[in-house]
């Protein structure tokens, strides 16, 4: 046992290399929460009176509502009137015009992390709008895009570009009333990406945005959301990391996701938030509401995931099988170590006729790590022939983590076809001594074995993060080679 | 190459070898025999290093170094390799990925520049012909699926490409048919070299057809009861293990 133990441990032991904090002067709104400080970010952002509307209509839903006890986390009560609920990084003179004019310190920040904000060679075919705190600093390869008549940008820019598309499509995936964080995001987000491709358009490139959150006792609230017109495919990929924090920062974002007839959305994340440190101490916690509508018939819409961060993870990315023929996808690896908890699934509901869905989900305990998955498939009347296949595995690595299975299938059409595979298994000693007989260091084993469980889900990733969900999982990735 | 001396040792408080001695030269096949429970496996695992058995006196000299303070995988990169009995499937990780990662380890500790893909590649088709393997199963996960036979040819087609100095084969011939029993013994025989050495633990005299040892060493209730020549394994063959069990009594 102790040559698994103390993989376990080193695997356990790597520092959050992220974590550091950027020095920036940041332009806040006091602590708490109520109408004034929603009509205050409203009038930063100089939104037309629609989304004031919109987002005071949802302050006051919320106001009715009480945070979600269902998911398996604990967690003490969070004080939202202690949250600071706008902060922008402060703009010198009228703000930044290209990414020259951007703050040098929020450059390096991102240099840090690896993020290739500027236009180099080595970037081609990645497009990145990043997000800082809560204002969108850089947008690449604009132009390119908009040949194609894509529009990809802040959401606050869209606001101020599109106001008829975001007036359409806003809250139309998940309304406001949709559960208590989506709520509370309707009411006080911040920025976020909008993505609109044109009928019979292939995006040209992958589209990326990262995310990131600076300043102290800040919860960042993003809002994407992304549309993708008849006949046209996107490829999304949003990918985390925050620096070192000592006190618990929320994160409550709302992606909404929305094809029409024959459309195809691709969206990835590879999320590496603050876990906390090995004592449970601090951390992100994660509460976000993604989902789709695949309203088009032949439309399809995947998600794959890859969760390594936060302290607590509470997240179900989820697609409306509404449209007759449409696919829904759901790949995921959580991995939770030390105090981390994750309590993550999807949810498929299959409405139209021929409807297909496909589960995957892998989830990785160490530590004292406590994962579960919880996933409904839904099956309405009207759903004729639908089909759905679930696979659900947990690997443990020792023996004072957790693993957990929720499924939930209500099938309420006779001519659906309803698979649940679920498998439960420990890193086996013999894995590791077999490894190790062969040359190989018992750490270089366990990231092998884990890499090698986890590949159906990093295959479905695009290549630059299928190395990234590598890099986070310290495993060497197969299949890149020979 | 390989001296054992007085080794003792056991599992969860049980003492299984109770006084080894062997003594294995470069160029040498052993084999060693026994009945069910004498220890033959054990053997194989401490030599190589498995986690939880104890070692209680003895030791183990392996080109002069002590075996015993190694590291299992420090022990695989200074050329002792282990044939497992059951081989362990590791699913998703492609088997010529694992093949190759283990054979770049090992040349590194040895100074050597690692393979790229392609010289890899070039050598493992090389390999493969001695073992009369199909490339299809380095496509696949290693070990997953394979029946026992194309897991045993495996493990034999691992040491092929990663050429060992002490090659342990413990129980390799069981699960094999005679055909995959002549393949696997055919590649071991090939892999035989003047500067090797191979230790083959066996039931039955079967393999020694195929194999032809140099020496036999009997193996009992944790130690060895006698030692002898190839004849050693044709007499056990002929009349079993009792007669040495009384002897030995």
């Amino acid at each position: 046992m102790s040559t698994a133990t103390e993989t376990i441990e080193g695997f356990v032991s790597k520092e959050y290399k992220y974590g550091f904090v950027t020095d920036v002067e940041t332009e806040s709104a006091p602590p708490g929460l109520n109408e004034d400080i929603i009509r205050l970010i409203s009038k930063k952002k100089n939104e037309p009176e629609f989304l004031l509307e919109w987002r005071l209509k949802a302050f006051r839903h919320w106001l009715t509502m009480t945070p979600p006890t269902w998911p398996q986390v604990k967690y003490p009560p969070i004080d939202f009137q202690k949250i600071i609920y706008y902060s922008a990084p402060k703009k010198r003179g009228d703000g930044p015009k290209s990414l020259d004019e951007v703050d040098p310190k929020l450059l390096e920040t991102y240099e840090k992390l690896g993020i290739p904000l500027r236009e180099r060679e080595r970037l081609a075919g990645v497009a990145v709008d990043a997000v800082f705190d809560s204002v969108s600093v850089g947008t690449t390869f604009k132009e390119k895009l908009a040949e194609k008549g894509v529009i990809f940008c802040s959401f606050s820019e869209a606001v101020q570009e599109h106001p008829d598309l975001i007036k359409k499509y806003l809250g139309s995936v998940v309304p406001y009333t949709d559960n208590f964080y989506a709520a509370l995001n309707s009411a006080v987000f911040s920025d976020g990406s909008f993505c609109f491709i044109p009928k019979g358009v292939r995006c040209p490139m992958e589209l990326s945005t990262y995310f990131r959150i600076n300043a102290a006792n800040t919860g960042q609230f993003e809002r994407t959301l992304i549309v993708a017109e008849e006949a046209s495919y996107v490829s999304y990929l949003e990918g985390c990391t925050a620096p070192m924090r000592d006190e618990n920062q929320l994160h409550a974002a709302v992606v909404e996701l929305f094809t029409n007839d024959r459309a195809e959305i691709k969206y990835s994340t590879v999320q590496n938030w603050y876990p906390g440190d090995e004592h449970g101490k601090g951390g992100i916690y994660n509460f976000v509401t993604k989902r789709g509508l695949a309203k088009g018939v032949n439309s399809k819409i995947s998600w794959t995931q890859v969760e390594t961060g936060s302290a607590i993870t509470w997240k179900y990315p989820s697609v409306i099988l509404q449209g007759d023929n449409s696919i829904g996808e759901f790949y995921s690896v959580a991995l939770t170590n030390n105090y981390q908890q994750a309590d993550t699934g999807t949810k498929m509901v299959h409405v139209g006729k021929n409807t297909r869905s496909t589960i995957v989900s892998k989830g990785i305990s160490a530590g004292r790590g406590q994962n579960s998955y919880r996933g409904l498939v839904k099956i309405l009347k009207g759903a004729t022939n639908a089909r759905n296949f679930s696979q659900c595995d947990s690997l443990l690595l020792g023996n004072k983590c957790g693993a957990h299975t929720f499924p939930y299938i209500e099938v309420k059409n006779t001519s659906a076809q309803v698979e649940h595979e679920a498998t439960t298994s420990k890193i086996g000693e013999d894995q590791i001594f077999y490894c190790n007989q062969r040359g190989l260091s018992t750490q270089d084993a366990v990231n092998m074995i884990v890499n090698g469980y986890c590949k159906e889900v990093f295959k479905q990733l695009p290549m630059e993060f299928a190395v990234e969900a590598q890099k986070l999982l310290g495993v060497s990735l197969e299949g890149s080679v020979g | 190459m390989l001296e054992i001396k007085n080794l003792h040792a056991g599992v969860d408080g049980k003492q299984i070898l109770k006084g080894i001695n062997l003594v294995i030269q470069a160029g040498e096949v052993h084999a060693v025999m026994g009945p069910n429970g004498s220890g033959k496996s054990t053997l194989a695992q401490v030599l190589a290093g498995r986690d939880g058995y104890s070692i209680s006196t003895g030791e183990v000299l392996y080109d002069g170094k002590d075996l015993l303070e190694m590291d299992p995988e420090e022990r695989a990169r200074e050329g002792v390799f282990l044939a497992f009995q059951y081989p362990v499937e590791i699913p998703g990780v492609n088997s010529t990925y694992f093949l190759k990662a283990a054979l770049n380890e090992i040349r590194k500790s040895k100074g050597l520049p690692e393979l790229d893909a392609i010289e890899f590649l070039t050598l493992v088709k090389e390999k493969m012909k001695l073992l009369d393997l199909s490339e299809d199963l380095l496509k696949r996960p290693v070990n997953e699926g394979f029946s026992g036979g194309e897991k045993k040819r495996n493990e034999i087609f691992q040491m092929a490409v990663l050429e060992p100095k002490l090659a342990i084969l413990d129980e390799t011939d069981s699960g094999l048919d005679i055909d995959a029993l002549r393949i696997v013994s055919g590649g071991v025989n090939k892999l035989k070299r003047p500067d090797n050495a191979q230790l083959l633990i066996t039931h039955y005299q079967r393999l020694l057809n195929y194999i032809v040892p140099d020496y036999v060493h009997v193996l009992y209730d944790g130690r060895i009861v006698r030692s002898g020549s190839r004849e050693l394994a044709l007499e056990l063959e002929e009349k079993g293990y009792d007669w040495l069990i009384k002897e030995a009594a």
